[in-house]
């Protein structure tokens, strides 16, 4: 692969936190590697900024694999940038070319305030995995783990949903801030397995009510959040958690 | 004396018996006892859900923004279990032996037999979590391999074992968050330990959000902080993985036990050029299926695919026929620096080697031909089948490799190079996971107990829950059934104030040095004098110059440094400049301990010292015992743990 140099302009959200009403501020970063990730140009950027006294942005970032989830920012519009099933830590610089202008912007939804420039604050989503995303087993109570063969195919599509890395570009990429794509995918990853099927039921109530109670918006079926997730989670998981949910609510005046 | 409290009895009696005699606490009391966990990891997560489940008041911290953000997530080959589902022969004392000998001999047997007992008991309390491992067409778990072992002990999730462990722990400790044992404070670093009595009493934690310094009390704390391995500044460590709540306790009477030995893995995307931030990692059960290689003529630079196979040198597989590519890593990554240094690297850099896919695509796809009775069907639709087969065994890895490289390695091989990986030093503990203080103890990585000079593949998954979840749970109420009367000590005790106005001051100081040259360049400068030095390969003579040179960086970041910002804000500068600062000093420690000891073993390699054909020379009549460093002011003394192997007898280790 040829590499080449480039030089940019980055129009960025700068804001000093959460209070503060935030406004764009454009940059010129030169001399950028399309060997370099996309994080390691604003490392430049910042390294640079730092040097004229001036403040470096604030972003999200840990591993830069592509799987904890840190990283956020919406770039040119679009969760994570512009490669599919892409996060941004793991978006190169190979994407742009030279003289492009680039806007980075956080994540926007009333559920994920902004902390600082780029960061924003998911806290949420620890929340709704507080309300029942989880089995409810103590240490020490487990039977061996081949006791209950679990299907293939029921484990892998297990596996697929709970690939979610909980990075919250479903919720950046939805016209309403739905939480839909992340919540669904935790339903469906416990649903799916012998383990969690005790529990489903009130599982997939106590999590949609508190994913309303944080502030996200409703799910209208747009799939944009499919589209942008760096995980590829399927929106069919949406599709069971509606089953789910109806399970639940029908049963619940049978019972 | 270091006393590591190992019971008495057979070494298979050891832990069943001490689980039998240790002290309790009724639930009643458990109810007024406080515990502070520091990090999110497998082994911090873990170590929260169990102690919240038994009724402890936990309070847990992380950096990060979620606790499910901990590096463990990063973790891609596997887990470990003696379980023998595979009926190839394995049991608790092959785990074990392999271990310890993977370790080079510089581990503690009790310890290592105890991880291998419990090993079993992970992988059922994680199936019994949700956690979906990889199962066969029967529903039954798959196993795969690893380095340094004969057979398939390694539980898998495709090539993210440690998201989805980590995923079951951090459920699990959400849960207890909902349940109201654990409190959670994310977004906080700990910046100072602190001590009451001789005891660890609670600590200093920094609201990253805000900047202000909180006091927060516990009857124990736990560090489960994680590994070191960012002093190199460039590692597969995540950006935020530091060292700083193990040198606080360290510089507070915590002792630091075999820094030098970090593990480089042999597997890791090369060094692409100067802005390079981090290295990513290409999972060691690559090399289940890959063969290494390098090209048999020096300077070859043809595209590989147009390299004959006579004119390759599959050199692992040529120098140690028994175990091929799956070498321990520390063997893998000397034989790969080994080649390089003598001119048969490849790529620009000439800083790697191949790792090629290419026979295991045409093996999986004869099988697949084989298994669904295609009989007649081209050669092009064979190497398909193939490759979806290996699509679905290691494609997530695949994949970041193209992103990262912009080469498509199903169609060429893959270029890797050894990276710092995990750190097997770290606070010393005893036989119960206690430092040298009172009440304060280290789970997972940043404990130095188990794996010795060099780390086995899949085992760090395997330590850090079995710390979290089957031995901190026995150990701490062996601690705190004596610290029943204590109650509540207020955080207006002067240790408290003290505490705080030492991490004060400290960033106080750093704040008004305003100097000319950022965090990132101290880092840059810090990371390139332990890599060069104390790295893959280590030398008198360049050991003291390391010394010498961290000394000077650290009077000039200590004199030069530039922080922008303010302290009573968000300020990542600042954060990362604590770090580094921490960093350098631990750096001083790794070479005086790389230094002393005067020997080669496992990932710890002194040039003088090697065997004919250039394999690690062990000293084990003057240096079969852990260093474990108690900080002074003005310097370390060295405190000596022998290791006395009772079961194993120690031996030059071969893969040949």
């Amino acid at each position: 692969m040829q590499h080449y140099s480039m030089n940019l302009k980055l129009n960025v959200w700068r804001q000093k936190n959460s209070i503060d009403a935030g406004h764009f501020e454009t940059y010129d970063v030169n001399d950028i590697s399309s060997e370099m990730s996309f994080l390691e140009m604003i490392d430049v950027l910042n390294e640079r900024m730092i040097a004229e006294g001036k403040s470096p942005i604030a972003f999200d970032h840990d591993c830069r694999e592509g799987i904890c989830g840190m990283c956020s920012m919406v770039i040119d519009g679009r969760p994570h940038g512009p490669w599919e099933g892409t996060t941004t830590c793991q978006l190169h610089m190979r994407a742009f070319k030279d003289g492009d202008v680039i806007t980075v912007e956080p994540f926007r939804a009333n559920a994920f305030p902004v902390v600082k420039d780029l960061m924003v604050n998911r806290g949420a989503f620890d929340r709704i995995i507080q309300a029942g995303g989880y089995v409810s087993v103590n240490t020490g109570n487990a039977v061996d783990g081949n006791s209950i063969p679990v299907e293939k195919d029921k484990a892998d599509d297990a596996f697929a949903a709970a690939s979610c890395i909980g990075c919250g570009a479903c919720v950046a990429a939805c016209k309403n801030a739905s939480a839909m794509l992340f919540v669904s995918a935790k339903v469906s990853h416990l649903a799916l397995l012998p383990q969690g099927e005790p529990e489903k039921r009130q599982r997939v109530k106590s999590m949609i009510a508190q994913m309303d109670k944080e502030g996200f918006g409703s799910c209208t079926n747009t799939y944009a959040c499919e589209a942008e997730c760096p995980k590829e989670i399927s929106v069919l998981n949406i599709a069971r958690l509606n089953r789910e949910y109806l399970h639940s609510s029908l049963s619940g005046d049978f019972e | 004396m270091l006393d590591s409290k190992i019971p008495a009895g057979t070494l298979d009696d050891k832990w069943t018996k001490y689980k039998g005699s240790v002290k309790l606490v009724n639930p009643a009391n458990k109810r007024k006892l406080e515990v502070i966990i520091v990090g999110t990891g497998l082994a911090g997560s873990s170590a929260a859900a169990s102690l919240g489940e038994m009724g402890y008041k936990v309070k847990a911290f992380c950096f990060q923004d979620s606790p499910r953000r901990a590096h463990s997530i990063a973790a891609q080959g596997g887990i470990n279990a003696a379980k023998n589902y595979q009926n190839d022969g394995d049991s608790v004392y092959r785990l074990f032996y392999d271990t310890i000998k993977g370790g080079d001999y510089r581990s503690r047997e009790a310890n290592v037999h105890r991880l291998a007992e419990v090993s079993t008991n992970i992988i059922d309390q994680c199936v019994a979590q949700g956690v979906p491992f990889a199962r066969e067409y029967g529903g039954l778990l798959s196993n795969r391999s690893f380095g340094g072992t004969q057979v398939q002990r390694t539980f898998y999730a495709a090539g993210q074992t440690g998201q989805q462990l980590l995923i079951g722990a951090y459920q699990a400790l959400e849960r207890q968050v909902a349940l109201g044992t654990v409190e959670m404070f994310a977004r906080h670093e700990m910046v100072e330990l602190v001590i009451i009595d001789g005891k660890a009493r609670g600590i200093i934690a920094r609201n990253l959000v805000t900047g202000e310094l909180e006091r927060h009390f516990a009857h124990a704390v736990l560090l489960c902080t994680g590994g070191y391995g960012n002093v190199f500044y460039l590692s597969t460590n995540a950006m935020g993985s530091n060292v700083t709540a193990a040198w606080k306790a360290h510089k507070k009477g915590a002792y630091f036990a075999n820094p030098c030995f970090t593990q480089i893995h042999p597997t890791c995307i090369p060094v692409s050029g100067d802005h390079q931030s981090k290295l990513t990692l290409m999972s060691e059960s690559l090399r289940n299926d890959g063969r290494i290689w390098v090209p048999v003529k020096q300077g070859d630079t043809r595209n590989p695919n147009d390299i004959p196979e006579s004119e390759r040198d599959y050199y692992l597989e040529r120098r140690y026929p028994a175990f091929g590519n799956l070498v321990p890593r520390d063997v893998a990554s000397r034989a790969a620096k080994e080649r390089c240094d003598a001119g048969y690297g490849v790529g620009s850099s000439k800083q790697a080697v191949y790792l090629d896919y290419a026979a295991a695509i045409q093996r999986y796809g004869k099988a697949e031909v084989s298994k669904n009775n295609l009989g007649n069907i081209s050669a092009e639709e064979i190497t398909q089948l193939g490759r979806d087969v290996v699509k679905e065994k290691y494609g997530n890895l695949f994949t970041m490799y193209e992103k990262i490289t912009g080469e498509n390695p199903y169609n060429v091989p893959m270029r890797i190079y050894p990276a710092v990986h995990y750190t097997m030093g770290g606070l010393w503990v005893d036989y119960e996971l206690k430092t040298t203080i009172d009440g304060l103890y280290a789970l997972g990585e940043a404990n130095f107990s188990d794996h010795g000079a060099n780390r086995l593949g899949a085992s760090a998954l395997m330590q850090g829950l079995a710390d979290g979840y089957f031995v901190i749970p026995y150990t701490l109420g062996n601690y705190l059934s004596d610290d029943i009367g204590t109650g509540l000590i207020p955080t207006d005790h002067p240790a408290f104030v003290e505490a705080e106005h030492t991490a004060s001051e400290r960033i106080n100081k750093l704040m008004s040095i305003k100097g000319t040259k950022t965090v990132e360049s101290f880092h840059k400068r810090l990371g390139k004098i332990i890599w060069n030095e104390c790295g893959m390969a280590r030398s008198e003579a360049g050991l003291k110059k390391a010394i010498k040179d961290l000394a000077d960086l650290k009077q000039e970041f200590w004199s030069d440094v530039r922080i922008p910002g303010e302290i009573n804000e968000m300020n990542p500068e600042l954060d990362k400049a604590g770090r580094v600062a921490d960093f350098i000093e631990l750096g001083q420690l790794m070479c005086l301990d790389a230094l002393e000891r005067n020997e080669s073993c496992g990932g710890h390699f002194r040039e003088e010292y090697q065997t004919p054909d250039g394999e690690a020379l062990r000293d084990d009549t003057n240096y079969m015992y852990v260093a474990a460093w108690e900080n002074k002011p003005d310097g370390w003394n060295l405190h000596k743990e022998n290791l006395v192997y009772e079961i194993v007898k120690p031996s030059q280790r071969s893969y040949k």
